[in-house]
């Protein structure tokens, strides 16, 4: 059967994306964050991973406003990055597995989450930069299945809907019956608002709070609306629904094998955590 | 028939402008167009004709000025979408410290620092 051995969260501040181009993952402003990932690489060296289940937002790569599904989930045999507008370098493209996509979709239906399936699907930074974080040589060792949760358009999934869509895909995924080692990510956030008056807003004790919550009381978030969540984390914080989904597919207690918390990388605090099985 | 409740004001957060329904509606050809900006082809014709790109799009004239005034903040009263409008931004190598400055009023060095200052 198929098992997850961990989960991954982190931020996808396309700003990385020109970092990891340049090579300053040295530089003094960059190096808080990057100093982060080492021990990562090391977890997953030991893990040893076949497929990574990626719970992210599109920033309109993928999804525009014509068609804005709440869920969706990717089942294509691969998948592209491409020019976001800004000249963000791509990277390789990633393999697919739509046999445990289509799995995926259906158990995720069954459990009633109404998921839309996707057999294209472009990919952008918040899938690839984690990606690229994790394997720096950009020659992937895993297949990929691409989760999408709506947070740009409200109104969003609240984040106790998206925890318990986390809770259905981790028993959907332990569902499959060959044996793969699975890893979740969930990524964005942390606190952030890139738009208005308010831009540049950072909430340094909810983050912590907010990481403090996955491994003491995991559904803490889960009290929150998205408005409050607004008011909290930031228009663009709330991309912490990814974490909260990706945490959900962990059932049971959790150890916490890594966390790295640094402000500011471009407008954005940055999280990251790595959470096992304890069990 | 349940009642409907009292509705809370639409935009509670200050300085603020939560991308809702009313907003996507109104921003609608705005941000089509930033998103078509995700092909180079199409940021190269926006540059070479701005008037006619933006026409194509059927801009109204609150966008259209918005645009020609490289403005977010009016970008945002028009309707358009902090992801989408980062397409926009794009064209002219701005980053998120230059689109937060302007935003606030602050210059782009105050701007930083106030990200700096949050470590507290």
């Amino acid at each position: 059967m198929a098992k997850i051995v961990g989960t991954l969260m982190t931020s996808h501040v396309p700003a990385i994306g020109g970092a990891i181009a340049k090579g300053l993952q040295q530089d003094p402003y960059w190096k808080p964050f990057f100093d982060g990932f080492p021990p990562v690489r090391d977890w997953l060296a030991r893990v040893q991973p076949d497929v990574v289940v990626m719970v992210y937002n599109d920033h309109g790569l993928n999804f525009f406003l014509d068609k804005m599904p709440t869920f969706a989930v990717g089942a294509a045999p691969e998948y592209r990055n491409a020019d976001e507008g800004w000249g963000i370098p791509t990277v390789p493209p990633f393999q697919g597995d739509p046999e445990l996509s289509w799995h995926l979709i259906e158990q995720l239906v069954a459990d009633e989450f109404d998921m839309v399936s996707c057999q294209e699907m472009a990919v952008d930074h918040a899938f690839t930069l984690p990606m690229a974080l994790c394997w720096p040589d950009q020659r992937w060792p895993v297949r990929t299945v691409p989760v999408v949760i709506n947070t740009v358009q409200a109104p969003l999934p609240s984040a106790a809907r998206c925890w318990k869509l986390g809770q259905a895909l981790g028993r959907a995924i332990a569902s499959w019956p060959a044996d793969l080692r699975v890893v979740v990510m969930g990524t964005g956030g942390l606190s952030h608002q890139l738009d208005g008056e308010r831009a540049g807003f950072i909430n340094k004790d909810f983050d912590l709070q907010f990481m403090e919550s996955m491994t003491s009381d995991p559904a803490w978030a889960t009290k929150f609306t998205t408005t409050e969540l607004v008011e909290l984390a930031g228009t663009q914080g709330v991309e912490l629904l990814n974490w909260l989904a990706a945490r959900g597919t962990l059932a049971g207690t959790v150890r916490k094998v890594l966390a790295n918390y640094h402000i500011p990388i471009s407008n954005t605090a940055s999280g990251l955590m790595v959470l096992e099985p304890s069990s | 028939m349940p009642q409907p409740q009292a509705r809370t004001p639409r935009q509670p957060v200050p300085g603020t402008t939560i991308f809702d329904g009313e907003q996507a509606r109104k921003g609608y050809a705005l941000n089509k167009m930033c998103f078509s900006f995700n092909d180079a082809a199409n940021r190269n014709a926006f540059l070479a004709d701005e008037d006619g790109y933006c026409a194509k799009f059927g801009l109204n004239d609150e966008q259209r000025e918005a645009i020609r005034a490289r403005n977010v903040l009016q970008l945002i009263a028009a309707g358009g979408n902090a992801y989408y409008l980062a397409k926009f931004a794009g064209i002219f190598k701005l980053d998120m410290q230059d689109i937060g400055a302007q935003q606030t009023g602050l210059t782009k060095e105050q701007f930083k620092a106030k990200l700096v200052a949050a470590r507290g």
